[in-house]
């Protein structure tokens, strides 16, 4: 029997060279005889132990961290295909206390198994809930998500079986499933890291959404700088149709669903539902004003399910399990898990997948272990751009839905960047306003214009110009951005401003670096 | 730069016409083609834009007006590699403003620019969705993490040295 050996196709993994060990693993195994099946899996989350190569022994699959091309006779020398003692072998993988401590139900798979193997996905519990799902009417699929508690994971926390509801309700002769994977926040790469490690879990995600609410054609939008994650989901799809998922007979149900991929061309706003869908229709990424919500009126005028990947990823194992089991985890109304990224200058960064309600400091220090300068940890931006930085004294603050809009923060997409105490919260909250100046749609002027407007009332404020002035009418820019803008990259981008400026306001106070942080 | 290699390149307006037919059928054409257009021409030539406007059956103005809204839509072609460096917050919290710092000091190049010889051009992007590895860059779609100054320098000296 040949040992198999599982060496990462995540695009994290190829970014650090697990493209090299796999060649090396193959040649080396050729040199020396032995037979060897590579197995190209998507990734555990643990990303800094990229590239992670794992070998399947008797006592389970242990891993190799941080592996170069450069290890790899070493490796086979130590008698790593049975586990073997070597400087980079980190134990088993499933008994590291990252992976021990998770609860793992959407990304329950993906690192596991080959992620373009229909066989694997089905030998770990892929397609369960589909199979659960034909055999409920579509109404009952429907109060199932509703009853799990799932909340939209793309930022705003809409309830998915409520737009479920509003569509499946909605009489029309086409209805369309969306999945948002714009993924475009900084901090944030759990839909990439899905996509290309377990796609097939995306795709029956939004099968069962197609059946729940009458819809037989489906998009997956992505954005364009993730490529990996597009040919991955390309192929996904390829392979799924061919497997007799995707098509006019869904797995023999006699029912039509299928989709298609599609790629984002560099905007920010276009992760936006309605710009999304703008650009979809194939239109520059101008925001639409609701009503009529695109559950009404969405793509091509069609009553739409626009989701998330994550939100669409959970209703396979909602399906599965049932939602009272979905719902048995979290607190408060935020119900079932998050799969948390943790990014920045933290040691051990990656994916956590948690039931909502970890704290921010147990994620950076416990799992991120603290900062990668080794310097002291000054502030962590939650939620991607428009999301608020936390202080030091801020870091007990549960991670769900409502603790964090009442830390005038939003938890976003999950994800958390850390920052050492070298970082300048008067550059950061400039950037947030000069983000939103080079993303802005153009629609609303406080957007457009008071952004701009900001970089430069930030400006005066640390070079010491009439710096009380200044700040009132920073204040009255937020203010008016707040209130005056359809979307919320303008009514959020005063967010991380007035965090940085309540909880650090030194930094206003002091000379800033002449160099700016962007084009 | 980027113009003279624009005026060099011979437009075929066939197989742009090939490749606008090919993908005018589908729902929401518009995105698939000018990125079909890209990929095969490294650009979106000004003389596309009517082929473009009337296989959709759409303005021109429209076509125009979606093609300069994307940043990933280019009026002139690139340099032979393109990197695309990160610099968004989780990459700013790792110095990605020093490796910017870096590439203007040590290889005379900021972004926005391509380099004299056609070779390179540098583009800032906000997230590669590679923020547990920052600094993070895409060069010819190819991710690279854990960057710093030196690992720069070598990706940069192999580009040069697969050109040759
Ligand atoms: C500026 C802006 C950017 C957004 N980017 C994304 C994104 O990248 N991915 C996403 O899923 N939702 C994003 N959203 C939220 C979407 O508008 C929408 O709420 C979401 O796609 C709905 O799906 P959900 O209910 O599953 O979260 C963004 C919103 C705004 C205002
Ligand atoms: S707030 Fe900004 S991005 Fe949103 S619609 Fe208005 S102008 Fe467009």
């Amino acid at each position: 029997m040949s040992a198999r050996i599982f060496i990462p196709s995540d695009s994290s993994a190829l970014a650090v060279g697990a493209e090299a060990v796999a060649r090396a693993v193959a040649k080396e195994a050729h040199a020396r005889g032995l037979d060897v099946l590579i197995v190209r899996n998507g990734a555990r989350g643990m990303v800094w132990l990229e590239p992670l190569v794992e070998v399947e022994t008797p006592q389970g699959r242990i891993g190799y961290g941080q592996v170069s091309a450069r290890d790899v006779p070493a490796l086979f020398d130590a008698g790593f295909l049975q586990g073997g003692e070597h400087t980079t072998r980190v134990g088993k993988v499933e008994d590291l206390d990252w992976m021990r401590r998770q609860q793992r139900l959407t990304f329950a798979r993906c690192g596991v198994t080959d992620p373009l193997s229909l066989d694997d996905y089905r030998a770990h519990g892929g397609f369960a809930g589909l199979k659960r799902a034909l055999a409920m009417t579509p109404a009952e699929v429907v109060e199932e998500v509703v009853a799990s508690g799932l909340r939209g994971r793309g930022g705003a926390g809409f309830p998915t079986g409520v737009k479920w509801r509003t569509v499946a309700g909605a009489q029309a002769d086409r209805k369309y499933i969306v999945c948002n994977a714009d993924e475009g926040d900084s901090g944030t790469f759990a839909d990439r890291m899905l996509m290309e490690g377990d796609p097939f879990t995306l795709i029956e995600g939004m099968i069962i959404s197609g059946l729940a609410v009458g819809a037989s054609k489906g998009y997956v939008y992505i954005r364009s700088e993730y490529p990996h994650a597009f040919r991955a989901m390309q192929r996904a799809i390829e392979i799924a149709r061919a497997g007799g998922f995707l098509g006019p007979d869904v797995a023999g149900s006699g029912r039509p669903f299928d989709m298609e991929a599609r790629l984002g061309a560099g905007a920010y706003i276009c992760g936006e539902e309605t710009s999304l869908l703008e650009s979809l229709e194939g239109r520059r990424g101008q925001v639409r004003a609701k009503p009529p919500l695109p559950a009404v009126q969405g793509l091509f005028g069609k009553p739409t399910v626009i989701n998330n990947v994550l939100s669409l990823a959970s209703v396979p194992w909602i399906l599965a399990h049932g939602a009272s089991a979905y719902a048995a985890f979290g607190m408060g109304r935020s119900r079932g898990t998050q799969p948390f990224q943790i990014a920045g200058n933290v040691k051990r960064g990656g994916l956590v997948e948690l039931a909502f309600g970890v704290t921010i400091r147990d994620l950076v220090e416990h799992f991120g272990g603290g900062t990668a300068s080794g310097r002291k940890l000054r502030a962590v931006q939650v939620g991607g751009p428009l999301g608020a930085y936390f202080p030091d004294a801020l870091l007990d603050t549960p991670l769900d839905y409502e603790s964090m809009l009442s830390a005038k923060g939003m938890l976003g997409h999950g994800g958390l960047v850390v920052f050492d105490d070298s970082v300048d919260l008067a550059r950061q909250a400039r950037f947030a306003m000069q983000f939103c100046a080079i993303e802005s749609c153009g629609k609303c002027t406080p957007c457009r214009i008071g952004s701009t407007r900001g970089v430069e009332v930030i400006d005066k404020i640390v070079a010491g110009v009439a710096r009380e002035k200044n700040t009132e009418l920073l204040l009255d820019l937020c203010d008016a951005m707040t209130d005056g803008s359809l979307c919320a990259l303008g009514g959020l981008t005063p967010m991380p401003v007035l965090s940085a400026l309540t909880h650090f306001p030194g930094d206003f106070e002091r000379p800033a670096p002449t160099r700016q942080t962007a084009e | 730069m980027g113009q003279e290699v624009a005026a060099s390149l011979s437009f075929d307006e066939g197989r742009a016409l090939e490749i606008i037919e090919k993908l005018a059928q589908l729902e929401g054409a518009m995105l698939p083609i000018l990125h079909a257009l890209q990929e095969a021409f490294g650009y979106i030539d000004q003389r596309m834009v009517p082929l473009v406007a009337q296989a959709l059956n759409v303005s021109r103005a429209e076509t125009h007006g979606a093609i300069t809204f994307y940043h990933d839509f280019r009026d002139a072609p690139a340099g032979r590699h393109v990197l695309r460096i990160c610099r968004a917050e989780s990459c700013q919290s790792m110095g990605c403003e020093r490796l910017v710092d870096h590439l203007r000091i040590a290889h005379h190049i900021e972004p926005g620019q391509t380099s004299a010889d056609g070779a390179l051009t540098i583009e800032s992007v906000y997230c590669l969705g590679q923020c547990a590895l920052s600094p993070a860059a895409l060069i010819d779609d190819e991710p690279v993490g854990r960057l710093d100054e030196a690992r720069l320098d070598a990706l940069l000296g192999q580009l040069n040295g697969a050109r040759a």
